[in-house]
């Protein structure tokens, strides 16, 4: 008798776990901001030259060059200041699209934002 | 870097005409000093050391300039932690020269980030500097704040546009060019359409035989378009300066010298008074080149300019600040 109900209780608590974790993982989502992204600018280049987030997730580029650089969207709307070496620029990415910029310094480096 | 120190000529061009199809082109590192002499359309080089041996006519030019570029103050990075006392040495250099120079030209990134202390610093050392004109044109560097206005109303007073200008002095007509403005995704260096107008007509009422010398920051030769090293219009400027018998393109930008002749023009970079940049595609990126300490001054440098008016000819000499 005792072992039945303990193996029940056993199979009931687990149950509960499981229901619990599942009902944690289904709320969670739209109630938590997403986490920050970050794009790194090394030797002239954007690291990951395409980064996809969804919408509302803040964007971090952190210059690591010993050269200034810029991160400028091709229709202008968004724009640094010249990051010197370690200087960072963040940028929150409300609506979904397709982000293309580059380093007005420096043209030739490009990169993109896919915002899902 | 074997290059360093060599010191002797790299090319031996001056049995070449003007109409040649193709196009003589010559690197010379900073390390290893050329004097160069435009003649009609053709560049004969000779080594630094050699100067004395090259007798007085090419060197008592009616009129002398001299080329300096890059100071990026406010860097302070290994590559150069100490970019005020390079661009000291090079001042020290100019105040050497046996035939003092008239003016400077200055071929832009005078500062590292656009900042009044950077551009303070640069306009102090250059007071002590014999030649007490500086004619500038802007690098990238120096536009980084209100599309370049601090950088203007410094150094551009009565250029027009985002800075340009042209004068003239001893017959010979000087153009300062702009192509670190409103630059493209994807592209190169970039002069816009509002300049190249400006610059058709500057040049209308000039005759044929003036000797044209135009300075701009970017090179306005695909030098290493993988780089942006280029300007994406210049073909259409040059293009205005087509019937002129001789033009010389004074550049910055790449933190080296090299110099090419195609047709009637001479194409020369000049090297940067702060820190060495790798060769073309030489690295992963144009970052700047870090060098042993006792390579460095040999690595930097600026370029005195002779010119001859009886043979129309143009010299330039690059030193190093070794």
């Amino acid at each position: 008798m005792t072992r039945r109900v303990l193996y029940i209780a056993a199979i009931a608590t687990m149950l509960m776990a499981i229901l619990a974790g599942r009902q944690t993982t289904q709320a969670a989502p739209p109630a938590a901001p997403p986490a920050g992204a970050d794009v790194k600018i090394d030797n002239f280049a954007f690291t990951p030259a395409t980064l996809t987030v969804r919408a509302g997730t803040e964007v971090t580029w952190t210059n690591r060059d010993d050269i200034p650089h810029t991160v400028l969207s091709d229709d202008k709307s968004i724009k640094s200041k010249a990051l010197d070496t370690d200087e960072k620029f963040s940028y929150t990415f409300t609506k979904p699209g397709t982000y293309s910029y580059f380093c007005s310094l420096h043209p030739k480096m490009k990169g993109t934002i896919v915002v899902e | 870097m074997d290059e360093r120190g060599k010191d002797e000529i790299l090319h031996d061009h001056n049995h070449d005409g003007i109409d040649r199809r193709g196009f003589l082109k010559c690197m010379a590192w900073a390390g290893t000093g050329a004097l160069c002499v435009i003649d009609g359309g053709v560049l004969k080089s000779y080594s630094l050391s050699r100067l004395s041996e090259i007798g007085e006519k090419e060197a008592e030019g009616e009129l002398s300039f001299v080329q300096i570029s890059d100071s990026h103050m406010g860097f302070n990075k290994p590559a150069n932690p100490d970019v005020a006392s390079t661009l000291k040495a090079a001042v020290d250099k100019i105040n050497a020269l046996p035939t003092p120079p008239q003016f400077m030209l200055h071929t832009g990134d005078i500062s590292h980030l656009s900042k009044p202390e950077e551009f303070d610093n640069v306009e102090q050392i250059l007071k002590s500097a014999n030649p007490k004109t500086v004619f500038y044109v802007p690098g990238e560097h120096d536009v980084l704040n209100d599309e370049g206005a601090p950088y203007r109303e410094r150094f551009g007073k009565g250029s027009l546009g985002s800075g340009w200008h042209s004068f003239d002095q001893k017959g010979i007509h000087f153009i300062g060019l702009v192509n670190v403005m409103n630059l493209k995704a994807g592209g190169m260096g970039s002069l816009g359409a509002e300049q190249l107008a400006w610059l058709e007509k500057d040049v209308n009422h000039l005759s044929k035989s003036t000797p044209i010398v135009v300075f701009a920051h970017i090179p306005l030769w695909s030098v290493y378009p993988e780089w942006g090293w280029g300007t994406e219009d210049s073909a259409q400027a040059l293009g205005h300066l087509k019937k002129f018998g001789s033009v010389t393109v004074l550049n910055g930008h790449i933190h080296q010298t090299m110099q090419k002749v195609e047709g009637n023009v001479t194409f020369h970079t000049a090297a940067s008074t702060a820190f060495p940049q790798p060769k073309p595609g030489a690295a992963p990126a144009p970052g700047p080149m870090k060098v042993p300490d006792d390579q460095l001054r040999g690595l930097l440098g600026v370029t005195d300019v002779n010119y001859i008016q009886r043979r129309h000819a143009l010299a330039v000499i690059d030193s190093t600040l070794g």
